[in-house]
Parts: structure tokens; sequence; C-alpha cells
């Protein structure tokens, strides 16, 4: 689930349209801005044909065991992950989630099932941007650093695998995720290179950034289109609640279920603006807990005063209001580079930026027939020339679909049929 | 009686617990080496501007307490009562039991209609009571939305908003979950007329209402998908509270 206040905006104002238009393939999308296509959710009549429920439960795993946790985060108990099982032996495929996003976000669970129906047993992994993770089970608790992150990951999987290893039989090993997620999975496909202790079969990168500082500054750059920027949030928010009202009188009811939302969505279909403003949002609100949870952990000084002690009592407010107004270029230059050159005094913004990119690792993605890569043509967090970059890295093992947006089209037919043909094909 | 009785054994407690956990502080502990963080409120928004978030909340102590004791409330007695009654009802029943409720609840979205003279909704809310008892047979079945009668929601709470009334302090009820006082007002209101006027007092049967109690809390929760500190962002409280806050704001202003 997202944080509530992004999913509840999103639900209330666009949430699941339902209209089904007659297709045949090729491939189609409903949804030709890219905005829209990223925003909204796939009517469902492009779905994946996947089960509704399938065998999966959840379980914790403890990487820093000894680590005392800050009595603000008192519910959190360890970094929880999922295993979706087989009955029998089968490929296991752990699964990345995108930046904020848990094991079992929508997005996961479509995955889950998708790949379960396929024949595969799934651990399902929280992204370390996410608080359960920086909490539990980031070494750094500075998440971003591709190659810190690809450790920690690495290290999680070691131990769900510990973790489940009694339950399931398995036959080999696979690797993916999404977005953030997707690049990360470059990274801890290399270290396996060297680790050896899955030996992954095939790696597929969903939608992953090409470089993570230009992708995530295009993201929060969106927030520009609320007039006046984070500041006037309110009174943009005010307006939204009012236009929401309004249409509510011309409808003459209101529901909160899709299919009210899709049918206010038709009848006053939303600007770029506003859907780029909720991108931009959805992140930031995202970057705030990441923000707030790696301070916390590191004993503050960035948004919150450094060496108190917060208790389960404490009020919030003035750095959840400071959070939300830290942009990335500000988190990245504030707290983020600052941390790692404390380690490292050679370490330049450049070569900071140039580490967060798969360029730092192209003579390898180059080279490892086992990765294979599914892209959007329109993916809106990509710079202009990007996606071209990507086709000449990857080469045949790239599948670029002409429209979805960002992750928009994961759950589409299509798009799962390559993903499942991916993972049972041999190396490209 | 019942009802009351339990209402304001609740109200008592929500009370004596303000009193001694109010005066809890709510700001970090602070020792000799503490020093200010690099980014602050005061610095990043401009002086006197009026944020959302920050929802009066003179007793945020004690909120706090509340939010964590529904939490735990939640995970060891309601949601696993409401786990077992899904277990045992079957799908269809339970559908039928919503709509029973909401049927009898009619009474409160009836007089709260009233009371704000919104005269078609009454009148809407009126037919609906009449048709899903009768046609609907108790209110098991719900005809009357399909035939474009829809529901018209209203309780005290709104009533008093639409009068002009601010909506106070915020407050996290025990069990209840987020409220503010004029909201807990109109609940504690809304419960005493149904009781005392609504289909309680029609039947005039302690053990039915007591039934239906049980039943319609474990009905209401079992369609209430929120989790406590199920969101995963550290600031869940504050945006609970914010859209709450915008959420009522909303209702009032249909």
């Amino acid at each position: 689930m997202r944080p509530w206040l992004t999913s509840i905006v999103l639900s209330l104002l666009l949430g699941l349209p339902a209209a089904a238009i007659a297709v045949d393939k090729p491939y189609f999308y409903p949804y030709v801005n890219p905005l829209e296509a990223t925003v909204m959710e796939l009517p469902p009549y492009y779905h994946a044909d996947i089960p509704d429920k399938v065998p999966t439960k959840t379980f914790k795993v403890y990487p820093f065991p000894e680590r005392e946790i800050p009595k603000v985060f008192w519910y959190e108990d360890g970094l929880i992950c999922s295993l979706t099982y087989q009955k029998k032996e089968a490929p296991l495929i752990f699964i990345i989630a995108g930046t904020g996003a848990r094991h079992n976000s929508p997005k996961m669970l479509n995955m889950q099932k998708a790949l379960y129906q396929a024949g595969y047993h799934v651990i399902s992994i929280t992204s370390p941007t996410h608080m359960n993770f920086i909490v539990n089970a980031s070494s750094t608790m500075t998440p971003g650093n591709l190659r810190e992150d690809a450790k920690d990951l690495y290290n999680v999987m070691q131990l769900a695998m510990a973790e489940v290893k009694d339950d399931i039989k398995v036959s080999g090993y696979h690797l993916t995720g999404y977005s953030l997620g997707g690049i990360q999975s470059a990274f801890v496909s290399m270290l396996d290179e060297e680790k050896k202790v899955f030996d992954f079969k095939r790696v597929l990168l969903i939608n992953p950034p090409v470089n993570l500082y230009t992708s995530v500054n295009i993201l929060d750059g969106m927030l520009e289109n609320i007039p006046g920027g984070v500041n006037n949030f309110d009174a943009w928010f005010d307006n939204v609640m009012k236009k929401l009202a309004e249409a509510e009188k011309k409808m003459g009811y209101f529901e909160l279920n899709g299919d009210y939302i899709y049918k206010a969505y038709k009848r006053f279909p939303p600007r770029e603006d506003f859907l780029a403003a909720l991108v931009g949002i959805s992140f930031r609100t995202d970057s705030a807990s990441m923000i707030f949870a790696s301070d916390v952990m590191k004993g503050g000084g960035f948004i919150t005063p450094k060496n108190v002690e917060m208790s389960n009592s404490t009020a919030l407010t003035p750095y959840y209001v400071a959070a939300n107004r830290t942009s990335f270029e500000d988190y990245f230059k504030g707290e983020f580079l600052p941390f790692f050159q404390k380690s490292d005094p050679s370490l330049t913004e450049e070569k900071m930026i140039k580490r967060l990119s798969l360029r730092s690792i192209e003579p390898y993605l180059k080279s490892a027939r086992k990765i294979g890569l599914l892209g959007n043509e329109d993916d809106i967090i990509l710079a202009p020339g990007e996606i071209g970059y990507l086709e000449q890295i990857f080469g045949n093992r790239a599948k670029i679909f002409p429209t979805g947006g960002h992750c928009g089209n994961m759950n589409h037919q299509d798009v799962v049929d390559f993903m499942v043909d991916f993972f049972a094909g041999q190396e490209g | 009686m019942m009802l009351l009785h339990k209402f304001k054994v609740v109200i008592l407690v929500a009370l004596l617990s303000v009193v001694f956990l109010g005066g809890c502080t709510t700001l970090p502990k602070t020792g000799p080496d503490t020093e200010p963080a690099i980014r602050q409120q005061v610095d990043l928004v401009p002086e006197g501007t009026e944020l959302d978030v920050e929802v009066y909340d003179p007793i945020e102590g004690f909120n706090r307490g509340a939010y964590r004791f529904n939490h735990y409330f939640d995970k060891y007695l309601f949601l696993p009562v409401v786990a077992g009654y899904q277990f045992i009802m079957p799908d269809y029943f339970e559908d039928r039991v919503s709509s029973f409720v909401d049927n009898v609840y009619e009474f409160n979205n009836f007089t709260n209609n009233l009371l704000q003279l919104k005269l078609k909704k009454t009148g809407i809310t009126l037919s609906r009571f009449v048709i899903n008892t009768t046609v609907g047979v108790a209110g098991l079945w719900d005809p009357s939305t399909h035939w474009g009668l829809r529901r018209q929601p209203e309780d005290f709470g709104q009533t008093l908003g639409h009068y002009g009334v601010g909506h106070g302090p915020y407050l996290v009820l025990p069990i209840f979950g987020p409220s503010n006082l004029r909201d807990t007002t109109g609940l504690v209101t809304d419960t005493v007329a149904f009781a005392v006027a609504g289909p309680p007092a029609w039947v005039d049967d302690d053990t039915t209402t007591l039934v239906f109690t049980g039943v319609s809390a474990i009905d209401k929760r079992k369609r209430m998908p929120f989790r406590y500190y199920g969101s995963g962002s550290p600031f869940e409280y504050e945006q609970i509270r914010m859209l709450y806050t915008k959420k009522r704001e909303l209702e009032i202003a249909r």
C-alpha cells in the first residue's frame, strides 16, 4: 500500500476505470498520455488473467539483531518479507519493490500471482527506501547508494532463504524488480557474480531508471505543477476538494469507489498539470518518510534535532512539515553525499551521480546475457535519449512497449506474458 | 438503555485518561549535546502560514496513546472477532447483515437530514427505509439503491457542522478512532437519540439491542479496511488527522 495521503488522494480522484473497449492484438494500451498511463489504473478488461489468491505467507528477517530501535519506531520489529510457494520443487524468483513500496504493494501482489501461476516460488522484498527496510535491514541507513543497497538486499535474500528453506524445494534462482527495484536488481546480479550464493539464471529489469539521480529529479520536478510549489499544497488540495464537491453536485451523488471515480474522470477529465502534480506528490510523500526514517536512525541532525530521544508520544508534525519541504536535491547535497564522503573524502558530487547509474556497470550489462530489460517508450522517469541507450545496451534482450508510462502496464496481459516467457527462456 | 450505559463508561474512561495522560509531553527529550536540525520548519515555511497538517490537537499525548491502544485492541480483540465472523458467515449472508444494519441506522440519516432541513434527502431516506423494510424484507436487501434512491448519510456531527460549529480539538477515541470534539458530541447525541427514540426503543428488548449493537460493530469494522500502523509511513498519525479533518469538511459541505 502507498502511504495514506497518496493512496487516498489517488483513489479519491482517479481510481479504477471499468470501461472495456474491444481490441485485438497487437499490444494496445488504453492511455496514450504517459502521465495517465502511469497514474490511472489499467481497466480490468486488459488485466492479465491471474488467480485472485495464491498461497502466500509473510515472515520476518533480522539482519541486525543487535540493533537498538529508537522508541519512536516502537512498532518496527524485523523486515517483513513474503513467500508465495508451490507445493512441488520449482525455481524461485526474488522481486524487489519500487521506491517506497512494500513486499505487498498492489504491483508486487500482481507479480506474485502471475509468477505463481507460471510455476515459480516468489520471495517479495520491500524497497530499501521504505521505513521498514531502513530501520531493520539497511547497513548505512541511507538508501539510494546502489552498491550499498545491493549488499543489504543480498544479505536479506540469504536470510529470507534460510527462513523458508525447510518449507519449499528450490531448483534455481531468478531475480527481478521494477522501477528503483529494477536498477537495484542489476547491481544485486553483479554482486551475485562475485559471491555466487544464488547464481541467478535470469534477471529482468522492469522500467528501471538509467540514472537514479536524473529520474528522481524528474519526479521531484513534477511538484512544480502545484502553482506556488509545496508551500501552496494546502490551497491546491482545497481546490481539488472543491472541484470534487462540484463534480459531486453535478453528478448528483458521491461514492468512494472505482466506478464513480471513473465516471467522474470521464466527465471531468483531469488536466495534465494535475496528473503531474499527483505523481510529484506521491513521490515526495514516499521520500519524506524515507528521509525522516533515515535521519532518526542516524541520530538526527538533518530534519530532526541531533541527539534527542523521541518517544512513542512525540509529536512529529514539525518534522513532517520539514521532510515534505525537502527536495531530492536538498537531501542529496545536504545529507546523502556528505554521509558517504565521511568514509571516502575523495568522493565528489560528479562521481556519486555517475555511480547511481546503469552506465557505471555498462560493461557488465553488455556481457551478462542473463539480464533482460522490460521498458516503455513513454516512461516518464527517463530523460530524452535514455530509452535509446537501454536499447543499445541490451540489444535483443530489451523489450520496449510503445506505451504504458512508468510501470502503468505491469498488469497488462502482453506484459505479463513477456515476463513469464522471459524466465522460462534461455539466456538471450 | 444498555447502550447508553456503555457509552457513559467509555466517555468516563476517556475523560479520566485525558486527565492522567493529557499532560504527557509530546516534545522529544533533549540533552546537553542536543543540536538543532539543519532543515527546520521555521526556516522552510513563511511565518503565519496555516498548514492543513497542523490540526488543533491540544491533547496529542493522550490521542497518541489512544491511537496505540486502538492498534492493540484491533490486533488482539476486534480483528480476530471480525475474522471469526467472516470465517463462519458465507459472504452472501454478510452482505445481508450489512444491508440490515444500514437500514436500521437510516433512523440517524433521517433525523439529521431533517434537522438540516434537507427535505429532498429526508424524503429519499424515508422512502428508502419504507421500501427496504418491505420490499427488501426487513432491510436484508437494498432495492432502493437499484431504483436510484441512494443512501444519504448524515450524522449529528455533520448537523452541528452544517450550522457552523467548528471541529474543535482533535480526539482519538478509544475503540472508535479518529474524531474531534464536534464529532464526538455528534456521536454521543446520535447514539442516545437512536437508543431513546429509534429502533431499539421500538423493539424495547435489551437482548435484541445488545445483539444488534455487537453485530453492527463487527459488520462496520469489517467494511473498514483501515489498519492502525498499516500505512508504512512514520507520519501516519499526522496524515490520518489531516485526512479525517478534511474528509469531514467535505461531508459537511455536501
